[in-house]
């Protein structure tokens, strides 16, 4: 199974929007919460009280600063878990056919009875989205909530990711993103939504949309029409006259 | 990429016990008896013995059976398959040597085959990936087999011979070193392009995702200081190659000469490794600021 | 394809119980899954009116911060001295009696020696109202050094500020700007909001030195330099104003613009508001030109009125608005330098300011009525919104500034009218309808009445009859007369030095005073060990009561141990800090979702229990019993006024009635079902403009936030701080010592100033170039972030951030250490580079260093070895200067801690093992966690 399915009937993934994360960390923690008793091994945590507390997460964010030619530096939060590519190259390394992407909706998972813990898929991952859990030995990554999108034991409205349900800004959202009609499809259509790293040709599912232009520094004077009731010109009382003249 | 000492001991090991059973297969030397026994031993303990060292890596070895299961798309499940026919050919044609004083010759070549098409799956474990670009050049798989070739002529004891093929390993080395120094800038792949956030200008890690270390950064990202690097890679020259051959062509031959270069060349091997790993820059590092 | 078949509907949990969440303030609804008996996850509730269903970072860790090893697990009483942390358990019989030995005696003599101080508490209205049964006037909460700046400058300024109190109109605003804020406590209904924003494409502008968070996602980001805010909002309203570009209509109606200035500088009224004889604030009826009372029907109020009498013409406060605003010095290129902002920047964004607001009007049809008796077809909304906190607030002119930025919302028009800010029940209410601070003590009996308040003038003043401070933290005194949450962080080192009085027990609650809330810290852990001649400690004894073994518990003499947030009853009361949204009124709940397996109780129903032993009237039942077996039995059955209670929800004895009405048992139960909370929505027609509409003050009082109507009118003119002024000019019986007229006179004033922050007069500013602040970090709670497993490993220390100029001239590099030097001390910290910053500022997460030992955490702790505290550079003195006096590093008006007017020089060091200062390390009563729980794995 460690062949990649030929087509996939939907794309499911994750829509973020760069313009809007200001990278609070609540979806790295909903994500580690929900996951930590869900789909497989619990997310473990190495010296949680110790010098070096380190563990295991699925979703990450990492703050950037970018510096324009012109105007002030700017910062981007950047959260990143699996992309679920298309071309997985996650999958096609396996030697045990534990990782896999699933032909319905194109999600990529580990099947962790399978899983020798050779850790090669994530070192064929460009992304840094599969982590090796130190306690269970066993590659975790994003499941894209499998066990919620489609739980009948949920809500109707819960049955999405984790992430994007806490997510308080709304910069995640989840969709189809073989369906030109979905919401996400949509917002990446219209908001220019692209891959990381493009060049490895992974054919990430997940789309980033990018910041809105900022800082711009174009012309706008509305006061200008008014200055002929420059209080220099006319004395406070004169500007006041003119000013309560317009009412 | 981290240089854990369970895949340097995996691949040199292997490496060199594959090249030795394969050598044996080819008939380059046609031992019986004991001393076939001494040397099939010798091959197999460091054919199997780098295999076992792989295991350690593993995090979940109990499914270690399960990756025979992928042959067809991953290297890694070929390499395994690969193996264990190797060991299982040349255990045959082993017997025929030790026990019959026989060379199925059918069995060897085959099973010679089988020796460098193992070697050059593992190597394919590494060279196959994008991620890592250092690695992803047809010279890793070339290096590989040389190194195999090299240790194999060398137990072989073609003394002058083996001064030929270390004289390729240390051509390929500093051909591997010197294209895989630009093989990052080359991949095309940036911080702009990890993050898409180029087009704003140039980008810079702020804050890494956590304060706190994680299995990510210290499986793949490994610096090692230029300097220390660059006088590593000498003294891998030196031990893995110029010495060796040195010995080789100037100390009379014998088996304490060989051992010496042998081992010589064995501490340049794991030093190389060690090297190929360490300098290896996984894209992944660039989402965190390390190149 | 043999893909593995997997459960695609794994159950996921027993059951779900919904409470509050508590670890911040914000007070979102939570969903605690529990299963086999134990906590799973925590979501958040979608119905909840404060979060809607998000949580943040830290909602969603509370797993790990309720199975945390820091917890405290009995009362425990010290056995070593003080700060070892050496305690022995004991029971809460044993806690109670020791309590009630201590308190009771104090009681019956002199209350007063008696400080109790609830910090990051809930549970105000109720703490208050035990300390002002006992009698005591020391007691206040963290308000003085958190934001008061901001709560008070609101509320005297338009009855609301704001921060709880009021929210911009997400989903109609167009503009908005966001003045200092990391985070907030509103911090989910801020990102809920920023994210609607953004979709609809609304423009945010970020004013904030540090372009992290918010300030990373605004469009506009203004890097301006710490503690000139007010300047820059000054140039703003100049600019409009020059530009005629304000809402005249509105100031007339709904402001004290057209209220005449009492003119005759011989007067001993000089710069009070004229009165009619029923103490009406009198305007020019523009339709007359006669004075006519504001309120009286049909008055059209003449914002350039003019009135004349006995030689004086009397002025409106608009015409002093104008006088004082047009002068050059408040213009642009004025303020440029100093702000660090470009004049061309400054008059760009009042021209966008004055573009959205009135070339982008927007009109609800919506008919109302206003106090006046008006009818209106229409609402006009002036679609700009501003919100501000603490980066305006925690200054030393932070009161003025905020008053500034309340001036130039109320220009625009745009406070309460759709698309702008919005305030939230019980929200408008003005300085005048909040009580008066109290501070008579009489042995053995109760308070005069509440000990906080908004004072009007110098007669509200908590001095005691020979003029000296009535309270240990010398609030409403002339140093700060309008101090309404007290001082706080003035407390340890006041009672230390015996100053104004020594006290006998410090009585803390939820506040971590020997590390992050405390400046100094340092000199604040030596106050608390010092020792008097005798040998006893100088602040005699100290209890506690910390959930958590935080560095606080090893400075106590007895700790009451309290639950986590899922174990015990909380009321979110309408009394105090509610969670009501623009919209609505609201409050919540908390409830034990899961019982302790610990022996530890809830602080408000310890309180209950030692009110009854303490006999505290209120305390008691008529039988001599407790009046309150719990904290839960007081949410329900205790009244305030008549049919007025903590909980608005299910009221009555039929639970039908929301606001007012009778006690209800079963209301618990009601909220419990509804989710942990109650919600009541504001008709349509109250929607905006509700401090002059007449049918939002129908349902205030209908509701019971009220008991009779109190329209208002916004005080862009502030009369109280003119009283504080005259008394400073001589006026009056009350007068300020010599030394502090000159100041009051001049940071007192009644029409928005601004003057530098003090620490710029105290610190050479040559000597000390750079401005260092702190931020919140969104993942972490101050110190309780650092128990939590899960945010320890995304904030496990704290690098000082340094801009590209500072970081140049040091030659620093990745890795490298600096000494930051303040005239107070000195730290030892690692550094990292961000360009995204103002030039002339460094700064780091708040609250991230640790003490060794504390919370559990290994003494080798990122938190402990790299992690550091700006406090130590930070004094509640300002340094001394020639007059021999030690200045606090307050505001002048309010009190409020001047945390952000910090000045420091750097330079690179070589890296030390770890960052300086290093305390040694205490002991933690509940020793080291090691591994986490691991919940079962589920297939
Ligand atoms: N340098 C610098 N210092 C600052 C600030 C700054 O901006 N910069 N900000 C200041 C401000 S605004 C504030 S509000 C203060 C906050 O500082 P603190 O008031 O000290 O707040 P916390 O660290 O949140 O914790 C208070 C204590 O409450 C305890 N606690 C937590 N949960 C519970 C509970 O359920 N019950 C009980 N009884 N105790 C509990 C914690 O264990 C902790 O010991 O810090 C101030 N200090
Ligand atoms: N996650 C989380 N949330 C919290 C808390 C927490 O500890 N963690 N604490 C709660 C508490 S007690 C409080 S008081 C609130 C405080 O909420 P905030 O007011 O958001 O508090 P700070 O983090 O102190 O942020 C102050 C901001 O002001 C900026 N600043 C400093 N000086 C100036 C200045 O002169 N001008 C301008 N324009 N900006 C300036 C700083 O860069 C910083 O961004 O947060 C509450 N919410
Ligand atoms: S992001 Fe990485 S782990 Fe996920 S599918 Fe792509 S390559 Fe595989
Ligand atoms: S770690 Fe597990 S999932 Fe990853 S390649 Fe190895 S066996 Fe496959
Ligand atoms: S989709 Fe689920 S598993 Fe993936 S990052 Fe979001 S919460 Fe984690
Ligand atoms: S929860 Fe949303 S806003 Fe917060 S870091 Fe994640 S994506 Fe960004
Ligand atoms: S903002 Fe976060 S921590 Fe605060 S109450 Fe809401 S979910 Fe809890
Ligand atoms: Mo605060």
């Amino acid at each position: 199974m460690t062949s990649l399915p030929t087509h996939t009937e939907k794309k499911l993934g994750l829509v973020i929007d760069l313009d809007i994360c200001v990278g609070c960390h609540a979806c790295v923690t909903a994500c580690k919460g929900w996951n930590d008793q869900g789909y497989g091994a619990p997310l473990s945590d190495q010296k949680p009280y110790g010098d070096e507390p380190e563990g295991t997460f699925l979703n990450r964010v990492h703050s950037f600063e970018i510096t324009p030619e012109n105007g002030p530096a700017q910062i981007v939060h950047f959260p990143k878990s699996c992309l679920h590519c298309d071309d997985a190259p996650c999958v096609t390394v396996c030697p045990t056919g534990a990782s896999y992407k699933r032909s319905e909706d194109g999600i990529v998972l580990v099947n962790e009875d399978a899983c020798i813990g050779c850790g090669l898929c994530a070192w064929a991952c460009p992304y840094g989205a599969r982590e090796m859990d130190q306690a269970a030995g066993i590659m975790k990554k994003c499941t894209l909530c499998v066990d919620r999108i489609y739980n009948e034991n949920l809500p109707e409205a819960d049955r999405e990711p984790a992430c994007v349900r806490t997510c308080p800004t709304g910069a995640r959202a989840f969709g189809d993103l073989a369906d030109p009609t979905s919401a996400v499809s949509k917002s990446v259509a219209d908001r220019g939504g692209f891959d990381l790293m493009p060049e490895l040709g992974t054919k990430p599912v997940n789309q980033y949309l990018f910041p809105r232009i900022k800082d711009f520094e174009g012309d706008l004077d509305v006061l200008s029409p008014l200055l002929d009731i420059q209080p220099e010109a006319t004395g406070i009382s004169g500007w006041l006259d003119k000013l309560l003249g317009k009412l | 990429m981290n240089p854990a000492p369970s895949v340097i001991l995996f691949t040199v090991l292997s490496g060199a016990g594959f090249g030795l059973l394969g050598f044996l297969g080819l008939g380059v030397i046609s031992p019986t008896g004991l001393i076939a026994f001494s040397y099939f031993t010798l091959a197999f303990a460091m054919a199997v013995g780098g295999l076992l060292a792989s295991t350690l890596h593993l995090g979940n070895p109990r499914n270690a059976l399960k990756a025979f299961s992928q042959w067809q798309t991953s290297w890694l499940s070929r390499e395994a398959w690969l193996a264990v026919l190797t060991l299982a050919v040349m255990g045959l044609y082993a017997i025929g040597a030790i026990f019959f004083g026989k060379h199925l010759s059918v069995l060897g070549i085959l099973g010679a085959d089988l020796s460098f098409l193992t070697v050059f799956a593992t190597s394919m474990i590494y060279a196959q990936l994008k991620t890592v670009p250092r690695w992803n050049q047809w010279l890793t798989p070339l290096l590989f087999l040389s190194f195999s070739l090299s240790a194999a002529t060398m137990l072989t004891a073609q003394n002058g011979l083996a001064v030929a093929p270390l004289a390729v390993t240390g051509v390929l080395l500093i051909l591997h070193w010197l294209s895989g120094d630009k093989r990052f800038s080359a991949s095309g792949s940036t911080i702009e392009t990890a993050t898409g956030l180029g087009g704003i200008g140039k980008v810079r890690l702020l804050a890494p995702p956590h304060t706190g270390s994680n299995y990510l950064m210290k499986e793949m990202i490994y610096v090692v200081g230029r300097k220390h690097a660059l006088r590593l890679r000498w003294i891998t020259l030196a031990l893995a190659v110029v010495l060796p051959a040195l010995i080789l062509l100037l100390a009379p031959a014998s088996v304490l000469t060989t051992a010496l270069a042998f081992i010589l060349h064995l501490i340049g091997a794991f030093a190389a490794r060690w090297l190929f790993f360490a300098e290896a820059e996984h894209v992944v590092g660039l989402y965190y600021g390390k190149r | 394809m043999n893909q593995p078949k997997i459960n695609l509907s794994p159950a996921v949990s027993d059951e779900i119980r919904q409470t509050t969440c508590y670890m911040c303030a914000c007070r979102c609804g939570i969903n605690v899954h529990i299963k086999g008996g134990e906590v799973s996850y925590i979501e958040g509730n979608r119905d909840h009116p404060v979060n809607k269903g998000v949580l943040c970072a830290k909602g969603s860790a509370g797993i790990m911060q309720h199975n945390a090893p820091s917890r405290l697990r009995a009362p425990l009483k010290r056995t070593g001295p003080r700060g070892s942390g050496e305690f022995t358990e004991i029971s809460w019989e044993e806690a109670l009696t020791l309590a009630t030995e201590w308190l009771k005696p104090i009681r019956d003599t002199a209350p007063e020696r008696l400080a109790f101080f609830t910090g990051r508490d809930q549970s105000q209205s109720f703490t208050s109202w035990w300390a002002q049964a006992y009698g005591t006037p020391n007691y206040a909460a963290h308000g003085g050094f958190c934001s008061v700046n901001m709560a008070a400058a609101g509320i005297y300024t338009m009855g609301g500020a704001f921060w709880e109190f009021g929210q911009p109109d997400w989903d109609r605003t167009k503009l908005f700007m966001i003045f200092g804020v990391a985070e907030d406590h509103d911090s989910n209904p801020i990102k809920i909001g920023l994210g609607k924003l953004k979709k609809r494409g609304a423009k945010v502008i970020g004013v904030n030195p540090i372009r992290s968070g918010y300030n990373a996602v605004a469009d506009d980001w203004v890097g301006i330099t710490p503690g000139t805010d007010g300047l820059f909002i000054l140039a703003l309203v100049h600019e409009l104003l020059k530009a005629g570009k304000i809402d005249l209509d509105y100031l007339a109606r709904w402001t004290n613009a057209p209220v005449l200035i009492d003119c005759d500088p011989k007067s001993p009224r000089h710069g009070l508001l004229l009165r009619d004889g029923d103490g009406k604030d009198l305007v020019i009826d523009s339709k007359t030109g006669k004075p006519a009372p504001f309120d009286q029907k049909g008055v059209r109020p003449d914002l350039g009125g003019k009135h004349r009498t006995k030689g004086v013409t009397h002025v409106t406060v608009f015409q002093r608005m104008a006088e004082r605003y047009l002068l050059p010095e408040y213009g642009p290129e004025a303020v440029a330098e100093q702000t660090g902002i470009p004049a061309a920047r400054i008059r760009r964004i009042a021209a966008e300011l004055a573009d959205v607001a009135f070339n982008q009007a927007i009109e609800i049809k919506q008919e109302w009525t206003d106090f006046r008796g008006e009818t209106h077809k229409t609402m006009t909304g002036r679609p700009v919104s501003f919100h501000a906190m603490r980066g305006i607030s925690a200054h030393s002119n932070g009161f003025q500034t905020a008053r500034a930025l309340h001036m130039l919302q109320i220009l625009l028009g745009s406070v309460e009218t759709p698309g702008g800010f919005r305030f939230k029940p019980p929200y408008p209410k003005p300085a005048t309808a909040h009580p008066k601070p109290h501070c008579k003590v009489t042995p053995g009996k109760p308070l005069d009445g509440p000990h906080l308040g908004y004072p009007q003038g110098p007669d509200d003043l908590c001095l005691t009859p020979d003029g000296q401070p009535a309270r240990i933290d010398k609030a409403f005194t002339w140093e700060n007369p309008m101090s309404a949450h007290g001082l706080m962080h003035m407390v340890i080192s006041n009672a230390h030095a015996g100053d104004p009085y020594k006290i006998d027990t410090l009585f803390l609650y939820m506040a971590n005073m020997a590390w992050n809330s405390s400046m100094n810290t340092r000199g604040v852990i030596d106050m608390l060990t010092d020792t008097d001649a005798n040998g006893d400690y100088v602040i005699p004894r100290i209890i506690y009561s910390d959930a958590y073994s935080s560095e606080m518990v090893a400075y106590a003499d007895l700790i009451l141990p309290d639950t986590t947030y899922l174990e015990r009853h909380d009321c979110i009361s309408l009394l105090d800090r509610p969670i009501c949204e623009a919209e609505a009124a609201a409050d919540a709940i908390r409830w034990p979702v899961v019982e302790p397996d610990r022996d530890v109780r809830g602080f408000q129903s310890v309180l209950c229990d030692l009110g009854h032993r303490l006999r505290l009237p209120g305390f008691v039942a008529e039988d001599g019993s407790a009046k309150f077996k719990d904290y839960a039995d007081y949410m329900v059955n205790h009244q305030r006024r008549p049919g007025v209670g903590p909980l608005i929800g299910w009221r009555g004895t039929d639970g039908q009635s929301t606001g007012r009405g009778e006690v209800n048992p079963d209301q618990l139960d009601r909220y419990i079902e509804n989710g942990g909370f109650a919600v009541a929505h504001i008709p349509q027609a109250a929607q905006f403009y509700k401090p002059w509409n007449k049918a939002y003050q129908d349902w205030a009082v209908q509701i019971g936030l009220y008991d009779a109507p109190q329209p208002y009118l916004f005080q862009l003119y502030a009369e109280p701080l003119r009283r504080f002024q005259l008394a400073a000019e001589g006026q009056g019986s009350r007068q300020p010592p010599e030394h502090l007229r000159e100041r009051i006179k001049a940071t007192l004033d009644p029409l928005p100033i601004w003057y530098p922050p003090f620490e710029d007069g105290h610190s050479d500013p040559v000597e000390y170039p750079v401005h260092a602040l702190t931020q919140r970090p969104m993942a972490m709670y101050h110190s309780w972030g650092s128990q939590n497993a899960w945010l320890r490993q995304i904030h496990g220390h704290n690098p000082l951030y340094v801009p590209t100029d500072i970081w140049e001239a040091n030659a620093f590099t990745e890795g490298d250490w600096a000494e930051v030097t303040s005239p107070h001390g000195t730290i030892t910290v690692p550094v990292a580079l961000m360009a995204a910053l103002n030039p002339s500022t460094v700064w780091t997460w708040n609250a991230i260093g640790k003490r060794k030992g504390a919370w559990a955490l290994d003494d080798a702790a990122p938190e402990a070895t790299r992690g550091f505290l700006l406090n130590h550079l930070i004094h509640e003195l300002l340094p001394p200067k020639g007059d021999g006096l030690r200045w606090t590093n307050s505001d002048p008006v309010t009190g409020q801690a001047a945390w952000f007017d910090l000045r420091v020089k750097i330079r690179k060091v070589p890296a030390p093992t770890e960052s300086h200062p290093v305390l040694p390390p205490i002991k933690s009563p509940v020793g080291k966690g090691s591994a986490r729980k691991i919940p079962e794995v589920k297939k």
